[in-house]
């Protein structure tokens, strides 16, 4: 099991090396950086001075070195559309976006689950035809059509939530929350859902074709055999071997709402990390390219490496086995 | 003689077949599939059937501007049965040429990708090794990322190196190359395992012996293999392809605005969504739902009906 | 042994028909099939993959998989019908009244649950033992069946367990809650050979000892002549022919079972060629007209090709064959008269 562990950490060391080469080619190669930083009147000596100064002659593998080095200190170089640092613009932003994730995270769990078990429990029923078909729609709508709807209906038109921004947050220490005033809470309420919807809609007919497929197998039926109750089979058997599968799958999903959270953010001009990313790649801002790129990929690699080691806690098959193949479920 | 029935006889084979049961037996499916029908059929005939040409700016009068569809307000007029924005463009004509775009660019994405990552899918497969563990690793850390981010982000980059002027002209496939290599990795994988269980079967070694390119021998036994589950995936990606354009669009760093798709209409009657004036962004609104939501039922039971698990 | 004892027999089946609609039409897959076991008795139910042999199993506990559905007939334990029941009696009767056994034994198993945990779970849902004694409960009948180190195997998870010891679990969760029929359906065929005869004797030995009956549906004959004590032979859901397992074996009366002994190699015997019947069985959208046997049958008459036949006395045993009737098969019908 060691071993597994130790091996996946390798693993995903791997992959944030690879990400972190990636962000710092577009960093250095992608335009010219002493172009954007300078004005048109600068000479050509006075810009080869500057690339000397920066180091930007040196060797690349140093250049490489050098980005990291600066990275893991917070320091990503200064923003080509407001010369700003960074590091300081993504801070100030990370709040806004992980209380919006959360929310929507709290919202696909807690409806997109049970709704799950509950379709996949009793199929033929018209209320989960309804769900299903509900869910259907829910998949094919883009978010952002979602979230202009939304606006549309409950701000335009109902005036109940409004329609923009993150209203009013409090500060605590470097964090600022949403959470401690009722506007705050308000506006929360139409962002988390539209960033949600999507991934609801996802855990939800997961969730219910795992149940379908467990229903059918071999120890549900010798379960049935020997006269155990309905409850015991779906929500004792059933239900757990359900969710093991499903925890890596919404596990990974949850993890993705913060890049999703790009398009709600934009839509309802949320003041997040997402909105940051948008305009820099409208801009072609590409040190805040850069910089999103590298913390989404150490996020994303975070995420995956718990979920991998949560599916050890719970699946007993990995944990005797050394945690070899991924086992599939049932 | 023997052309003739052999057509016919394939006609007879696929009215006889499973799939073809299922797809009649579903209405769902059949509605779907008209929808589909009908709306790329108006998409691609748009240059004949579209009342007006909204993007070209010799035809437009700002006097027309944010006419209200014809049935809701007595403002609105025939000639702009769904109503104008701003500029006085014609949102029935705007929706014709955009839906048009929006599945252009679908298209050729999940062919982009399809194409990619076949044929990465037969080469890592085949040649193992050195060659497979790079495109295996790329894959991986591709896929830690959500396609929307590496799309956008190839959209970032090409901007980053092409001169603000010649953005517009060159959208149309930058947007197309960013979806289609933000998808290939499925396409990829599935290949790839194909190939790796054919790799090591008998045929293939006595084809090397014979002296055959083994290569071409597996290309002919394994593509028919992965037909299933590659089509499969395109019906997935096909739906996800045009929320992706449309999103792009949405956020401005898609199609422009003088060459809209769906997602570019939405944005562009989202400027004025606060004002009252919702047609402009509803109704592209509903043809993209609509469109989305058609593909993914024929997706739905393309896939239900090719899964052996099922029959 | 007697075919008939003179205490009521434990389970009856009576003209049972299990059908499935298909888009092709309904399925007939199990076809007025009539037989009972007695309490304690080992009934071998044999045939090819295909002749009804699992359905009939899967009919009897109430767990036919939709669409299939009982079409007719009766069934009953203990003289109370069982085929009419409501869900939640039946359930009550499963596990309790009549176990099963399935062929996979590492599929049978849950997972993610200890084997303790899922035979405690089964005791104390028909019996009301508390924790504690469910918990012995277990224990011994782990024991019983020959695992072990039982005391710490108990908290042991399936995948722990080799293909023969997960079997044995299987039969004593099977067994756990004291059922007075065990359906065991293919019982040893995912089992390594070697593994075979050992689960086959236990399962003989723990029926005998708790006074349990079995309905053993297998392909495999030798399984049957080892453990049974009666066997019915199935074929294109038909009850082909039954009676003693020493008859049926060595003079059958049906030429399809005739067919089957003559196929299977023995040791003490000395032959020239194995018997192979010509054919296959029908598909069941091909069922022949008549007897279902009539195209592979080298005795056929004219009366098989239009009548079919119930079972009925043969000696000891029952046939659904007309060669054993007074009226006879009529004029003989040679196969190049049909085929042509």
């Amino acid at each position: 099991m060691l071993a597994f562990i130790l091996r996946r950490i390798l693993q995903s060391i791997a992959v944030l090396v690879a990400v972190g080469l990636v962000a710092f080619s577009l960093f250095r190669y992608v335009g010219d950086p002493i172009n954007a930083m300078v004005g048109q009147d600068t000479t050509m000596e006075e810009r080869e001075a500057l690339r000397e100064k920066l180091g930007l002659n040196d060797a690349a593998p140093i250049q490489f070195l050098r980005f990291i080095g600066n990275a893991a200190r917070g320091n990503f170089g200064l923003s080509y559309r407001t010369s700003e640092p960074v590091g300081r613009l993504i801070l100030e932003r990370v709040p806004a976006t992980l209380e919006l994730s959360l929310c929507a995270a709290v919202f696909v769990l807690f409806v997109g689950v049970p709704m799950g078990v509950y379709t996949g429990l009793y199929p033929r029923h018209w209320s989960s035809r309804l769900l299903q078909a509900i869910s259907l729609i829910g998949i094919s709508l883009p978010t952002f059509l979602i979230g202009i709807l939304l606006i549309l209906v409950f701000a335009v038109m109902l005036h109940w939530l409004p329609s923009f921004g993150r209203g009013d947050t409090v500060q605590v220490g470097w964090w600022t929350t949403n959470f401690l005033t009722w506007s705050g809470v308000k506006a929360l309420i139409l962002p988390s859902i539209t960033l949600g919807l999507f991934q609801l809609t996802l855990i939800m007919r997961l969730v219910r074709s795992e149940m379908l497929e467990v229903m059918r197998t071999d120890y549900i039926k010798f379960a049935r055999a020997r006269g155990l109750t309905n409850r015991a089979i779906n929500f004792g058997h059933a239900l757990k071997n359900t969710l093991v599968p499903v925890i890596t799958v919404a596990g990974l999903q949850l993890g993705s709402l913060i890049a999703f959270a790009v398009v709600t953010e934009t839509v309802f001009a949320w003041p997040g990390v997402g909105q940051l990313f948008i305009q820099s790649v409208q801009f072609s801002d590409i040190p805040v390219m850069a910089a999103y790129l590298l913390l989404i990929g150490l996020f994303f690699v975070l995420i995956n490496l718990t979920v991998d080691l949560l599916y050890f806690a719970v699946d007993p098959r990995l944990r005797s086995q050394g945690g070899g193949a991924r086992v599939a479920g049932h | 003689m023997a052309s003739a029935s052999g057509q016919t006889g394939w006609l007879h084979r696929v009215a006889d077949s499973d799939v073809w049961w299922s797809f009649k037996s579903s209405p769902l499916t059949v509605v779907a599939a008209l929808a589909t029908f009908l709306i790329v059929a108006v998409a691609f005939l748009a240059p004949v059937l579209a009342p007006h040409t909204p993007f070209d700016p010799a035809t437009l009068s700002l006097s027309d501007g944010l006419k209200p569809p014809v049935l809701i307000s007595p403002d609105g007029d025939w000639t702009f049965p769904l109503g104008t924005d701003d500029q006085g463009r014609d949102v029935l004509s705007s929706i014709m040429y955009g839906t048009r775009l929006s599945l252009v660019v679908s298209l050729a994405a999940v062919a982009v990708a399809m194409v990619l990552g076949i044929s990465l899918g037969l080469v890592s497969g085949y040649f193992g090794g050195t060659v497979d563990a790079v495109i295996m690793r790329v894959a991986d850390v591709q896929l830690t990322f959500p396609a929307i981010l590496v799309a956008l982000l190839i959209d970032g980059v090409v901007r980053g190196i092409i001169s603000v002027k010649r953005h517009d002209e060159i959208a149309i496939f930058v947007v197309v190359g960013a979806i289609g290599l933000s998808f290939w990795v499925s396409y990829a994988r599935t290949v790839r395992g194909s190939v790796m269980v054919e790799r090591n079967k008998e045929y293939v070694q006595a084809a090397r012996v014979i002296g055959l390119s083994p290569l071409l021998i597996m290309v002919r036994h394994v593509l028919p293999n992965v037909t299933g589950p590659v089509l499969v995936i395109a019906t997935l990606n096909l739906g996800l392809a045009i929320i992706t354009e449309a999103t792009l669009s949405f956020l401005g760093v898609g199609l422009p605005s003088t060459e809209p798709s769906l997602g570019t209409l939405i944005r562009l009657g989202n400027e004025v969504l606060q004002s009252g004036d919702w047609w402009i962004t509803v109704f592209p609104g509903i043809t993209l739902a609509a469109l989305v939501l058609a593909v993914n039922l024929l997706g739905d039971w393309l896939r239900d009906a090719l899964n052996p698990k099922l029959r | 042994m007697a075919t008939q004892s003179n205490n009521p027999p434990l389970l009856e089946v009576r003209n049972l028909r299990v059908e499935f609609p298909t888009r092709r039409g309904t399925l007939l897959a199990v076809d007025d099939v009539s037989f009972d076991i007695a309490p304690g008795e080992v009934l071998g139910v044999v045939g090819e993959s295909g002749a009804g042999k699992s359905l009939t199993g899967n009919a009897i506990i109430g767990l036919l998989e939709p669409p299939g559905r009982v079409a007719g007939g009766e069934i009953r334990l203990e003289g109370r019908r069982i085929d009419n029941l409501p869900y939640e009696e039946m359930r009550k009767v499963r596990g309790a009244r009549i176990g099963a056994i399935f062929q996979d034994p590492l599929t049978s198993l849950n997972p993610l649950y200890s084997v303790g945990r899922q035979l405690v779970e089964t005791i104390q849902t028909h019996l009301p033992l508390s924790a504690a004694d469910a918990r012995k409960r277990a224990l011994d009948l782990l024991k019983e069946v020959g695992i072990p180190g039982a005391e710490s195997r108990i908290d042991h998870y399936p995948h722990q367990f080799s293909g023969g010891m997960r079997q044995r679990v299987v039969i004593a969760l099977a067994l756990c809650a004291g059922p007075r029929l065990i359906v065991a359906d293919e019982p040893t065929t995912a089992l390594d050979v070697s593994i075979q005869a050992q689960i086959i004797a236990l399962l003989k030995r723990l029926c005998r000892e708790h006074g349990t009956a079995v309905m053993l549906v297998t392909h495999d004959m030798g399984v049957i002549a080892e453990t049974a004590d009666r066997v019915a032979v199935m074929y294109a859901g038909r009850v082909a022919e039954i009676g003693p397992v020493r008859e049926v074996v060595k003079h059958a009366k049906h030429p399809y079972t005739k067919g089957l002994m003559g196929s299977i190699p023995s040791l003490g015997v000395r032959t020239e060629r194995l018997t192979q019947i010509d054919g296959a069985m029908p598909r069941l959208t091909e069922i022949p007209r008549g007897c279902a046997f009539n195209p592979r049958c080298t005795e056929r008459g004219s009366r098989c090709m239009v009548e079919r036949p119930d079972l009925m006395a043969a000696g000891t045993t029952r046939a659904a064959c007309w060669l054993h009737d007074r009226g006879g098969v009529g004029a003989p019908v040679s196969k190049e008269a049909v085929d042509a």
